[in-house]
């Protein structure tokens, strides 16, 4: 019988503990537990039989820390026969009648990944994947990824499977007491990853005892329509006169778990501390209850790494801000590859509200497929809220939907033959709610009724693959009212039609509508109110129009959605600071302030202000030279007499660069005047809160700053400092495990690139040290570095 | 030996910042605009640390320079002379989280100034941690030695390879070990504490 037929209709049991049995049996503390795959294969045999006896109806094959990172290829391929090889004599052995599996375990590898960590994604699934190739050929029933605390990993882990095997995949990860994994997922967050990735069960294991994951339990059950597993530890291990002793008894523990199984939980089993007989309790406990069915749950959801949007009665802002189209200044950031600029719009939107962000890097003068999935990466690092990847280029759309943490939203898919067949498989494979244009190889048809029918034609083909429709999201496509009087009635008719006769949910580019007509701001709140009384679950908008939130805002208030009227009030009170403009510009103070002042007191926004101000009737090149560097000098050479302190020479900086942003989106101007500084941390070092201060100061002071980042090989670092012709590199290093590698770097410049000059900084360093490894100077701090670089100019 | 798993939230939540510390770390100085950052990037930070300690006791025995645990005979002056009194150690893994390394990293781009304060708060943050880690182990066991970590002194950072292997901190804090033997999450702390007879 197919592992996937049994669990269906029966409740399933799991096997229990394996580190703490085989510590009885003489395993040592940091003795890896796979070794004895081979050394004793007996005791492994024995325990696997001990759960078969117990009633276990899936053990797990004792691989758990196997992996290509600790193994060469010949042990890692022995250690895993003789696994599986240990798990199918372990069945056979066993006596009991009851329908048995064998799972092959895989664990986490121990390395956290990118960007938390160091290792890269494809990295991740090809360790996976290793194993999943060598296990696929032996006689085994399914794959069990568990114990993940990182859901990144826990992606890396499904691809492999699914790209090595067609074996049944179930999931567990290890949550923590606030209810999260160790990286910040949600049990919903989970849930939404790996339906969209298609495994067959999603469980819990590890960490605490089954009272605690309890709730963790309940909030899975309320979200998943796939079979649900449970195995806790037996609680936490306390230490008894040196035995290691769990606190929970498996009366107990089989209680616990017996009332999530009447909830509807279908495979349960234990981790640590559990041993046959909890597993034997667990199933007299549980021998009266039927197996409850899961049910579809009909729910639109999107997630990043650690929070899950549902699509709901309550709409739904998408920010469309990341977005090169008709911006000048986010074009030349893509150019610059300034990604700094582009997390900012990010943040900026999420903070004034926006539940999912839209991501859009296409330029023709830009490799798309190399930078979306460098931006999605980026984003997640720093924005907390889901993200619409939105390309017309299905390479890039691929590329960014597999190194997406989390269940993506996808723009968009169209009733085109081409676009389905590009979209819909890959949707299929990793997950992800679609925007469906009702447009098709006629165009966009004029009456509601067609558009209508294009969203059932690609309702019935995303069938075809699998994708139900929840998964789909209908935009019915708003287009500009200044040449078809008709066209909002029609767009509204067929988004309500969608809503009512298909149950999907329905999305829209709101300001498309006011195209070609002034203060489109106007339109475009009208009709956004009108859409929203109509059935619109989500708008991609410009969170800065006061006209959009003002229909939001009201909308939510006047539909009995905002108890207490309690946020309209805050949006009220805040609304005269509005305006239409993209930024709204802050003031710290209300005095009438010089830009030199602002600078000099680190007055962000307020040096943002009159910048603005001044350049409406002065040369920007002026405000340079005359106030900004002038102030910056001031502050700087405070900083070096140690009048002032790191923290406000860092406040005048980030003043001075509000005020050069303000010059730069006015004018799409450098203020690049100076020679170009090569700046990284250097191989193996991940450290650059340092590097990141000395570039900040740099380029107010003048200098074209080209910044590689951290953890930069020294071929790299040569290849710039080639290219860019820079006299002066700057490199850093924390740790002294890390200098040789800054030596090595300066040999190489000063081999291949003697006209570049190197000066470095880090705790480690100090000028003799410097002077050890080759270093042109030592900078103790990044004031003293912009003022060596000053003296190649 | 059991490897212990503590979670110290809610007694890190009733332990207030330190701001000397964080100035310290900071090389600020106590005036209005400084601390109203550093309170602003607390707020912003808000309650996303998670504060988890796994620590195991094990036997020890010092032979001249050399430290024999019963996974690992180690050598180390520094470490042979820490211990000299003792006949067992607690060696412990703890961390704050990911909330700060993801402020650190939001920032790094946007505000370095912001990043800095973070990179203070983090640090004041799991040395508070490690303090109050080590209290309660005094409390249990009496007499202990300062801690004592990989990297001190002639104590080779590889030996936090065995550590981890012993501990296990992946799987029990959610702490894991990189290439170059540096920690994920940044803020945290592993170390050895002699107990004293």
């Amino acid at each position: 019988m197919n592992v996937l037929d049994y669990i269906k209709d029966n409740i399933t049991y799991l096997d229990g503990g394996t580190g703490t049995m085989l510590q009885e049996k003489g395993l040592k503390s940091g003795e890896p537990t796979e070794l004895w795959n081979i050394s004793h294969k007996q005791d492994i045999i024995e325990l696997h039989k001990s759960y078969f006896d117990a009633g276990s109806n899936i053990i797990t094959t004792n691989t758990f820390g196997v992996n290509s990172l600790k193994y060469d290829d010949k042990t890692l391929n022995e250690l895993i026969v003789s696994a599986v090889d240990n798990a199918n004599t372990a069945l056979k052995l066993s006596k009991n009648k009851q329908q048995k599996f064998i799972a092959f375990d895989l664990g986490p590898t121990g390395r956290l990944l990118k960007p938390l960590g160091d290792l890269d994604f494809e990295d991740a699934v090809e360790i996976f994947a290793e194993n999943v190739r060598i296990a696929n050929k032996l006689k085994i029933d399914l794959f069990v990824i568990e114990t993940m605390n990182d859901s990144l990993e826990t992606k890396a882990a499904v691809l492999a499977v699914k790209e090595n095997s067609n074996l049944p995949v179930f999931v567990y990860n290890a949550y923590s007491e606030n209810e999260k994994l160790m990286t910040g997922a949600t049990p919903e967050v989970m849930v939404s990853m790996l339906e969209g990735l298609g495994v067959d069960v999603i469980g819990v294991n590890c960490s605490l005892g089954p009272n605690k994951l309890k709730n963790v339990i309940k909030r899975i059950l309320n979200v998943s329509s796939v079979p649900i597993a449970f195995k806790p530890n037996a609680g936490l291990p306390e230490d008894i006169n040196g035995k290691t002793v769990f606190n929970v008894s498996p009366e107990e523990f089989s209680a616990v778990i017996a009332d999530t199984v009447k909830c509807g939980v279908g495979l349960v089993g234990g981790c640590c501390g559990t041993t046959p007989e909890y597993i034997k309790c667990l199933k007299e406990k549980t021998k009266d209850l039927k197996k409850i069915k899961e049910t579809e749950k009909d729910i639109t959801v999107v997630s990043s790494y650690m929070s899950a949007v549902t699509f709901s009665d309550s709409p739904i802002l998408i920010g469309e801000r990341i977005n090169p189209t008709g911006k000048k200044r986010f074009k030349q950031a893509l150019i610059e590859n300034d990604i700094g600029y582009i997390l900012n719009e990010g943040i900026n939107q999420q903070e004034k509200g926006c539940h999912i962000l839209d991501v859009n890097v296409g330029i023709p003068d830009i490799d798309e497929q190399e930078m979306l999935p460098k931006t999605v990466t980026a984003l997640q690092e720093v924005c907390t809220v889901p993200l619409q990847i939105d390309t017309s280029n299905p390479v890039a759309m691929e590329k960014a939907m597999r190194i997406y943490n989390g269940k993506p939203m996808i723009n968009s898919v169209n009733g085109k033959k081409e676009s389905m067949e590009a979209i819909f498989p890959l949707a299929e494979k990793y997950g992800g709610v679609i925007v469906a244009l009702t447009l098709d190889e006629n165009g966009i048809p004029e009456k509601a009724e067609d558009r209508f029918s294009i969203a059932e034609k690609i309702l019935k083909t995303a069938e075809s693959y699998g994708i139900s429709k929840k998964d789909i999201v209908f935009d019915t496509l708003a287009m500009t009212i200044s040449t078809n009087k008709n066209s909002a009635n029609e767009t509204i008719k067929s988004l309500k039609m969608i809503r009512e006769k298909l149950g999907c949910h329905t999305s829209l580019g709101v300001s498309n509508i006011s195209f070609g007509l002034p203060k489109r701001d106007f339109v475009n709140g009208a009709f956004f109110a009108m859409a929203l009384e109509n059935g619109l679950s989500a708008a991609i908008m410009n969170p800065f129009s006061a006209e959009m939130m003002k229909s939001y805002k009201t909308y939510l208030l006047l539909r009995g959605k905002d108890e207490n009227c309690l946020n309209y009030i805050e949006f009220a009170q805040n609304a005269e600071e509005m305006s239409v403009k993209d930024t709204k510009i802050k003031t710290d103070s209300s005095k009438d302030i010089s830009l030199q002042y602002a600078i000099i007191k680190g007055l962000k926004a307020d040096a943002g202000r009159i910048t603005a101000e001044r350049i409406k009737s002065e040369n920007p090149l002026d405000i340079v030279n005359c106030d900004i560097i002038p102030a910056l000098d001031n502050v700087g050479r405070d900083f070096e007499n140690k009048k002032v302190f790191l923290p406000q020479l860092l406040m005048s900086a980030e003043a001075s660069k509000s005020a050069f942003e303000v010059i730069k989106s006015e004018f799409c101007a450098n203020n690049s005047t100076k020679c170009t500084v090569v700046i990284a941390t250097v191989k193996g070092d991940i450290h650059d809160i340092g590097k990141n201060i000395v570039k900040l100061l740099l380029e107010n002071y003048g200098f074209r700053v080209v910044d590689l980042g951290k953890d930069v090989p020294p071929c790299d670092i040569l290849e710039a400092v080639l290219k860019e012709k820079a006299p002066v590199l700057g490199l850093s290093a924390l740790m002294t495990t890390t200098v040789p590698a800054m030596e090595e770097t300066i040999k190489i410049i000063h081999e291949k690139a003697p006209f570049c000059k190197v000066v470095v900084g880090g705790a480690v360093l100090n000028p003799e040290y410097a002077e050890k490894i080759g270093a042109d100077k030592y900078s103790k701090d990044a004031m003293e570095t912009v003022r060596f670089a000053e003296q190649f100019n | 030996m059991t490897v212990i798993t503590k979670d110290y939230n809610e007694k890190m939540s009733s332990l207030c910042v330190n701001m000397h510390e964080v100035l310290r770390y900071l090389n600020g100085n106590e005036d209005n605009e400084t601390l109203e950052i550093i309170n602003s990037s607390l707020d912003e930070l808000g309650s996303d640390f998670s504060y988890r300690v796994c620590y195991s006791v094990f036997p020890v025995c010092v032979e001249n320079d050399r430290v024999v645990f019963p996974f690992k005979s180690v050598k180390s002056k520094d470490l042979a002379k820490c211990l000299k009194d003792c006949k067992s150690a607690v060696i412990f893994a703890s961390t704050i989280g990911f909330g700060i390394d993801r402020m650190i990293k939001k920032h790094s781009l946007i505000s370095p100034l912001k990043s800095v304060v973070f990179q203070a708060i983090g640090a004041e943050r799991i040395e508070c941690l490690c303090d109050t880690f080590c209290e309660d182990i005094k409390k249990e066991y009496g007499n202990i030695t300062p801690r004592f970590s990989a990297g001190y002194g002639d104590l080779e950072l590889s030996f936090q390879k065995d550590i981890f292997k012993v501990l296990q901190c992946s799987k029990n804090i959610g702490v894991s070990l990189n290439g170059n033997l540096l920690m994920s999450p940044t803020k945290s702390v592993t170390a050895i504490i002699g107990v004293k007879q």
